[in-house]
């Protein structure tokens, strides 16, 4: 009962801004009433589906015979290309997703019918009587293959300012080098689902687990050839989504719709984890190559590095993806003279798609790893030569794209982690030990990041909510994003808890919707919070100033003279309970609901010209990470992780730092165990987490020591001058590739540096740790 | 088709099912128990974990055949009406989760390790979870939720 008689005598309301509150479905998810997906009560006669793949990388489908198939048990319904009444393309941006392959295979898993039958066993036991016969095509499955043919899926696309050739060919020192950086697999814990409702006309609902929900009606709507505004979008979690669920789960929710369209049944599409692996996008790998001339002191003068990304057989969101690579190339550095070229290889492996970081982390790595060679050829401490080259707070602090740094906190956060990690001292002890271990090794490194902010494609910074008060005083909240175990709904509850001064159990949280709120962008780019937080404030404040104009009118006061108090409202001596205010609102007719609606302010970006402000404002982070390396069999363990990271004002800390340490967790797992591998014919062998390996709980470090920034507090007009956290300490794993790399030195002594691919697992560390010996002889 | 029977979260259930029906279908399609989730499909993410005659379990390992007879004991069976068991509102209250997915099979898994040691400890947990995977967590709450969920089985006892 207490829940519906708010408490109108206390100083703080339950659940508003800064505090610790705790996940909103937590107490669903222990009993395991959080609805799924998958958990949603489905339908009478609703249809199962299975999806028919390419056993072959590259192919013109000479023959395709279906009739056994459709024949088959159970079997309502079969699509192929010819059954679309739209158009066949789920992409994001350029219109080359069919959803079924049309006369032709571009990689292996690639989509070509889809069969419904009453149950999922019938529905696959019925594709295994496909008949498709190919003509194979040669095929291009490596980034390196795909740079000889100069097979790209857009334009290679250059950023440079400055002289770097010309510094580059005058400075005292210079390396020239080349590097692999492995791509990464999402592995949301719910795999890839659509259900599909077919409804009157042309209607359809389709449950999607997406980040996207906009996305995903657009292209329904576009395969089943009906305007939008006759689909709708419903989402109210996900388990997991990391990116992946960004633009491909269009696939899987057009293919129930049009199921459901063309049987009038019910239709569930849920990918099993084999073929979710093997049919959708993963982070994109890169070959990066680097020359980079610098001085006596470690300081840059010009360099010059090339990106050359795999995009798979398609563009997805390469392209902005492959830029958000070349907007992190400077990571915290001053880099006066730099190019930057970019390619991105069309292959024909599964089409790479958005992971946590969106290309960010891979353009970090290469920095990184530019300095940390720096700093072995000059047997200096990388931490000196990183703060040499640290971007200035008043000058030296324009990008490589010219926007100036204005918010740079990293010279501070990095003293702050150089003291509390006690990094000095380790790295001497570690030194020392190294000495007197023949075969463990030991390594430290500090790694810094600075993450923009912001989508890079302008138009996508948008976002809409819309609140409702009852006359009851409860509030249901709705608004463009997703929650997907981040705790963005928690956090927008406690922006509208904290507008209305009310309780947050007063607020409820509901499920995105494309009928409630349209035209949304993805949740992505870290830009939940900011963004949906905003934009439920400003239909909060919409309410409120009628709220408040009316309890001036109502107690013949002036508007200055109403204070909202928890829970209660105050006009001069008088106070009236929030719930009894709404009431009265609502019997002198004030209206009680109100969308809201926010656009990010200040960027802008040509991209032809690489010049603009493409991000809202910076977030900064730093990790220390200590590793112990056995050069006997190149296994390793990561022990200690002291990480410090700027949050700006903490919408809530408890989540936040739940945020900054899985983000580290799985960088470090991108850049260690995680590692994916086709054959030679372009088959995806490590499909399952028995071949791909995803940290587990005895891979995290015993000791880690996680602290959010105190000091922060963001210099923009951000929400409660928070900072987005979703991506940014994911780039903080790449700490532990270094101090892994710092082991391995050890073998030499430091003489030879190890000059690691990523993924560091056991077998390559191994590889460089005899490389380096071999070195260190001759 | 085979008749079962079996007794899941203290109740008797009876079914017909085929031979080849996995145990976790048979709780989320026949019983319509679906906290019970499916990661990976290949008995490694641990998502399916449950409790067959007291041991823990990944249903989707298990026919439903083989559990004729059984007890089985869900996620949904553990509260005692309103209140949680207290591994429950350990995971609860310690942040031990993020986007709920994994949680189930973990909460499962930590009771049976609870149960099994005396005495957990920190390492133990890690080792003895290394069955259930979390893609969004550190693990670092999890571990404490753990931990403090046993304590406090411990003085309920």
């Amino acid at each position: 009962m207490s829940k519906l008689i708010p408490d109108i005598t206390k100083d703080k309301i339950a659940g508003g801004v800064y505090q610790n509150k705790l996940h909103d479905s937590g107490h669903k998810h222990v009993n395991g009433q959080a609805v799924y997906v998958d958990d949603i009560p489905e339908p009478h006669g609703m249809l199962h589906i299975y999806m028919g793949m390419s056993t072959v990388a590259h192919a013109k489908i000479k023959s395709m015979d279906l009739s056994e198939m459709r024949a088959s048990e159970g079997v309502a319904c079969v699509l192929t290309v010819e059954d679309i009444p739209g158009i066949n393309d789920y992409s994001p941006v350029k219109g080359d997703d069919p959803i079924f392959a049309e006369g032709k295979v571009e990689f292996i898993g690639q989509p070509i019918f889809a069969v419904a039958a009453d149950t999922i066993d019938l529905a696959r036991a019925a594709a295994k009587k496909a008949v498709i016969e190919y003509e194979e095509l040669p095929a291009i499955l490596t980034i390196a293959d795909a740079m000889e043919k100069g097979s790209y899926v857009s334009d290679p696309h250059v950023m440079a300012r400055g002289d770097a050739d010309g510094r580059i060919a005058t400075a005292k020192h210079v390396i020239k080098n080349s590097v692999e950086l492995g791509g990464q697999e999402q592995f949301y814990l719910e795999g890839m689902i659509a259900m599909s409702i077919p409804g009157e006309d042309d209607e359809v609902k389709v449950y999607s687990s997406t980040q996207h929900p906009s996305e995903v009606q657009h292209n329904v709507a576009k395969a089943l050839a009906v305007p939008d505004h006759a689909v709708t979008i419903e989402t109210r979690r996900l388990g997991g989504g990391f990116g992946g669920k960004e633009s491909q789960p269009a696939l899987m929710a057009s293919v129930s719709a049009l199921v459901a369209k063309a049987t009038g049944r019910a239709a569930k599409l849920r990918l099993d984890r084999d073929d979710d692996m093997v049919m959708t996008g993963k982070r994109h790998d890169f070959h990066f190559e680097y020359e980079v001339g610098f001085n006596d002191d470690g300081l840059i003068e010009g360099v010059s590095m090339l990106h050359a990304c795999r995009a798979g057989y398609s563009s997805d969101l390469t392209d902005a993806i492959a830029d958000r690579a070349m907007f992190h190339c400077d990571n915290v550095y001053w880099l006066p003279n730099i190019k930057v070229e970019s390619y991105r290889c069309k292959t024909n492996t599964v089409s790479n798609t958005a992971f946590r970081g969106f290309g960010g982390p891979q353009g970090v790595f290469l920095i990184e790893r530019i300095i940390d060679e720096i700093a072995a050829k000059l047997d200096k401490d990388p931490l000196e030569v990183r703060q040499k080259n640290f971007y200035g707070v008043d000058d030296n602090n324009v990008t490589p794209y010219h926007m100036t740094v204005e918010d740079n906190v990293i010279h501070e956060i990095f003293e702050e982690l150089e003291e509390s990690s006690d990094y000095q001292k380790r790295r001497a002890e570690i030194r020392e030990f190294n000495k007197h271990s023949k075969v463990l090794k030991k390594g430290i490194a500090m790694t810094p990041v600075k993450f923009g902010i912001s989508f890079t494609t302008t138009f996508l910074n948008q976002a809409g909510a819309l609140v409702h008060i009852y006359t009851d005083g409860s509030v249901k909240l709705n608004h463009g994003g997703i929650e997907m175990g981040q705790g963005l709904f928690t956090k927008v509850a406690q922006v509208v808890a904290e507008e209305f001064q009310i309780d947050i159990e007063r607020v409820k949280i509901t499920a995105t919707d494309t009928s409630k709120v349209p035209n949304t962008s993805a949740t992505a780019a870290s830009s939940g919070s900011d963004m949906n937080g905003m934009a439920a404030q400003a239909a909060a404040r919409t309410i409120k100033q009628r709220l408040t104009d009316f309890a001036a009118t109502q107690f013949q006061a002036s508007v200055e003279d109403v204070e909202w108090l928890p829970n209660r409202v105050r006009v001069g001596s008088e106070e009236i309970a929030f719930t009894d205010l709404v009431k009265q609102a609502y019997l002198n007719r004030i209206s009680l609901s109100s969308t809201g609606y926010y656009a990010t302010p200040k960027i802008h970006y040509d991209r032809e010209n690489c010049k603009g402000r493409p991000f809202f404002y910076f977030s900064y982070g730093a990790a220390v990470t200590e590793v112990l390396v056995d050069t006997l069999t190149g296994e390793n363990k990561i022990t200690r992780v002291d990480i410090l990271h700027d949050v700006g004002k903490s919408l809530n800390p408890t989540i936040d730092l739940g945020q900054v340490e899985g983000a580290y967790v799985q960088g470090a797992g991108w850049l260690t165990t995680e590692e994916l591998w086709w054959d030679q014919t372009g088959r995806l062998r490590t499909h399952a987490p028995s071949t791909y390996k995803i940290p587990a709980c005895s891979d995290r470090a015993e000791d880690m020591r996680i602290s959010l920034w105190e000091k922060g507090k963001n210099a923009e007009e951000t929400i409660y001058r928070s900072k987005a956290v979703g991506e940014p300490p994911l780039v903080l794993g790449i700490s532990a590739f270094h101090a892994i790399s710092d082991a391995i030195a050890s073998v030499t002594d430091y003489e030879v540096y190890p000059a690691l691919d990523a993924p560091a697992t056991a077998e390559r560390v191994l590889m460089a740790v005899d490389r380096t010996k071999k070195a260190a002889k001759s | 088709m085979v008749k079962i029977s079996m007794t899941v979260n203290g109740k008797n259930v009876e079914g017909e099912v085929s031979p080849r029906t996995l145990l976790v279908e048979f709780i989320r399609e026949h019983l319509k128990l679906t906290g019970t989730h499916v990661g990976c499909d290949t008995s490694q993410c641990g998502a399916c974990v449950i409790h067959v005659d007291g041991d823990s379990a990944k249903s989707c390992t298990m026919l439903a055949v083989q559990a004729d007879g059984s007890n089985i004991i869900t996620i949904e069976g553990l509260a005692n009406g309103e209140e949680m068991h207290p591994m429950q509102a350990a995971f609860k209250e310690n942040h031990g989760l993020q986007c709920g997915f994994c949680t189930p099979g973990m909460v499962m898994s930590a009771i049976d390790l609870a149960n099994k040691n005396g005495d957990l400890t920190e390492e133990l947990v890690r080792e003895g979870l290394e069955g259930n995977i979390c893609r969004c967590t550190g693990y670092h709450n999890i571990v404490k939720s753990v931990l403090d969920g046993a304590n406090a089985m411990k003085a309920a006892e």
